[in-house]
């Protein structure tokens, strides 16, 4: 196994730790919105699709590239979005919004 | 890969965990998502500074298609269908993973590293899989596919079949990575299997699925990272598996069941000659709307308990109009949320919120179950099978042991249903026939409506 390899192994179970921690902390009434919020950040496999559809290596690699890039950007624009919508709903008594 | 680059991406890791920490309290999550944009907006722009893009054309078309139809559905998309919509985006996320780890192969497959091959292999099989197994959770939920579990003979058997021949060609591809035969049989099949995966779970079980599917899409973004040798979709992906674990495992556990025991169980298949036996022998007190009224304004404490058949009646604006009548005359009023009242994790905190409930009157289950015994009034709203009291008594009962909220303790309990036909899970609920319960049959919404009008 290569050394990049071995590094992303530590990186993968530190963030795995990481996310554990921090998402553990995230009360269930946001629950709903976690998952809207974490969709929209795994839409970073924009970075993967983005090259295969800009380096026009081959028709085949470009073309499925382009259906990458318009599933991730759903995910990200959209996911972000609909995140907000939900937050902005939240509000205390009294009126006061999120 | 230029320093900058680097730099826009190391910024964004740590700006997405800035901001997934926002998360913590209502209060700051909107900033926190904020944090998060920017962290997205630094990763793409690091991404367009690679040396192997050469045209933007076709970036500039997709990324324009793919956000105006983002827009779109967030915009236009009803709170009820969030559990649809997001498991429509987990089959975008998977296929997008998928088809990038394609695309690489297609490139370098004669020159592929075993262990790139392994990353790759991971990315594309959980990435096939949570397309298809995302797809039909989404039309199990639409109802283009019966809600209902579809089984049939040896079923676990042949998908635990299925699942080893994928492993298999797994080990196969990493040992001799320019097979292509193995890498697109192996693709076909891990979407195969997500179909059949998914095909024996019933509705009910849709929030465990969600959530599970949830950590493979993150799975699938994390064994990108590893085969394009970029740490933030490795980062990005390890948080997005760790946050659909950790609801995987509260869900189950507000279910009472194990993991297996969702995917293997075919649970939900009501037993329909005992049901039928058990409704006919319970004796039920009905009330009219006049005495629901009454018995809601003569107390000083009354805990609402939602499920999942208001949000089907529509009914949240009815309760929070009744609920704020209630107040005015100077009762209290909470709402009890059971993690699985909706149709996904948190799903009924987000319509009651619609709804303009305040969120500091949402309590879960935990926080609020000691104080159903000084409740005078428990109003029992579409909900059945969390609000079964055989889950604390009952060891034959099949959601024995699963936690309820203790509407059965309440001084007098009031339910509103539609019919006498028994839950989601086909099981009889004894909270009905006990003698501190009244019933009120017909449509939530309408009947909440007519309280309302009764006490004004």
């Amino acid at each position: 196994m290569s050394h990049e390899m071995f590094l992303g192994l530590y990186v993968f179970v530190l963030a795995a730790f990481v996310g554990y921690g921090v998402i553990g902390g995230v009360p269930p009434l946001l629950h709903t919105p976690l998952m809207a919020f974490t969709n929209a950040i795994s839409g970073i496999s924009l970075v993967g699709s983005l090259v295969a559809a800009g380096a026009e290596h081959t028709t085949f690699s470009t073309a499925l590239g382009f259906i990458a890039v318009l599933c991730s950007s759903i995910n990200v624009v959209g996911g972000f979005l609909i995140t907000d919508r939900m937050l902005k709903m939240f509000r205390k008594r009294g009126g006061k919004n999120a | 890969m230029s320093m900058t680059a680097e730099l826009l991406y190391f910024l964004a890791s740590v700006l997405f965990i800035i901001g997934l920490r926002g998360l913590g309290s209502a209060e700051t999550a909107r900033r926190g998502l904020l944090i998060s944009e920017v962290g997205m907006a630094a990763a793409v722009a690091g991404t367009l500074l690679h040396p192997d893009i050469v045209t933007y054309k076709w970036i500039l078309i997709s990324a324009g298609v793919g956000s105006a139809i983002g827009i779109a559905m967030a915009a236009l998309i009803p709170m009820t269908k969030m559990p649809e919509r997001i498991a429509l985006s987990h089959s975008f996320g998977g296929l997008a993973a998928a088809l990038v780890g394609v695309s690489e192969y297609s490139l370098h497959h004669q020159t592929v590293a075993h262990s790139t091959m392994g990353a790759l292999g991971f990315e594309v099989l959980f990435g096939g899989l949570t397309f298809t197994g995302s797809l039909m959770a989404f039309g199990k939920l639409q109802g283009f596919i019966p809600g209902r579990n579809i089984t049939y003979p040896f079923q676990n058997q042949s998908n635990i079949a299925m699942f080893a021949g994928t492993a298999l060609l797994l080990v196969l591809l990493t040992i001799w990575p320019s097979v292509q035969f193995f890498f697109y049989l192996m693709f076909f099949v891990a979407m195969v299997l997500g179909v059949l995966i998914v095909i024996p779970i019933g509705g009910a079980d849709m929030p465990v699925v969600i959530s599970l599917l949830n950590s493979y899409a993150g799975l699938a973004a994390s064994a990108t990272g590893f085969a394009i040798d970029n740490n933030v979709l490795i980062i990005a992906g390890a948080l997005d598996g760790a946050s659909g674990f950790i609801l995987s495992v509260v869900m189950s556990r507000a279910m009472n069941r194990s993991f297996g025991n969702v995917l293997f169980g075919a649970f939900g298949k009501a037993d329909a000659s005992a049901v039928a036996a058990l409704a006919g022998s319970q004796e039920i007190h009905e009330a009219t709307i006049g005495d629901a009224a009454m018995l809601l304004s003569s107390g000083q404490k009354v805990i609402v308990c939602p499920g999942y058949g208001m949000a089907v009646a529509q009914a949240q604006h009815a309760m929070q109009a009744l609920a704020e009548r209630l107040e005015a005359e100077g009762i209290e009023v909470k709402y009890a949320i059971h993690p699985v009242a909706g149709r996904m994790p948190g799903h009924m905190n987000v319509l009651l919120a619609e709804a303009n409930v305040p969120y500091d009157q949402l309590k879960e289950a935990d926080e609020i179950n000691d104080e159903f015994a000084e409740a005078d009034v428990a109003l029992v709203v579409g909900a059945n099978d969390v609000v079964n009291p055989a889950a604390k008594t009952n060891p034959s009962s099949p959601i024995y042991g699963m936690p309820v909220l203790n509407a059965d303790l309440a001084k007098t309990c009031i339910v509103l249903k539609r019919t006498m036909n028994p839950g989601f899970a086909g099981i009889e609920n004894e909270l009905f026939a006990m003698p501190n319960t009244v019933l009120v049959f017909g449509d939530a919404k309408d009947t909440l409506e007519k309280i309302s009008q009764a006490l004004a």
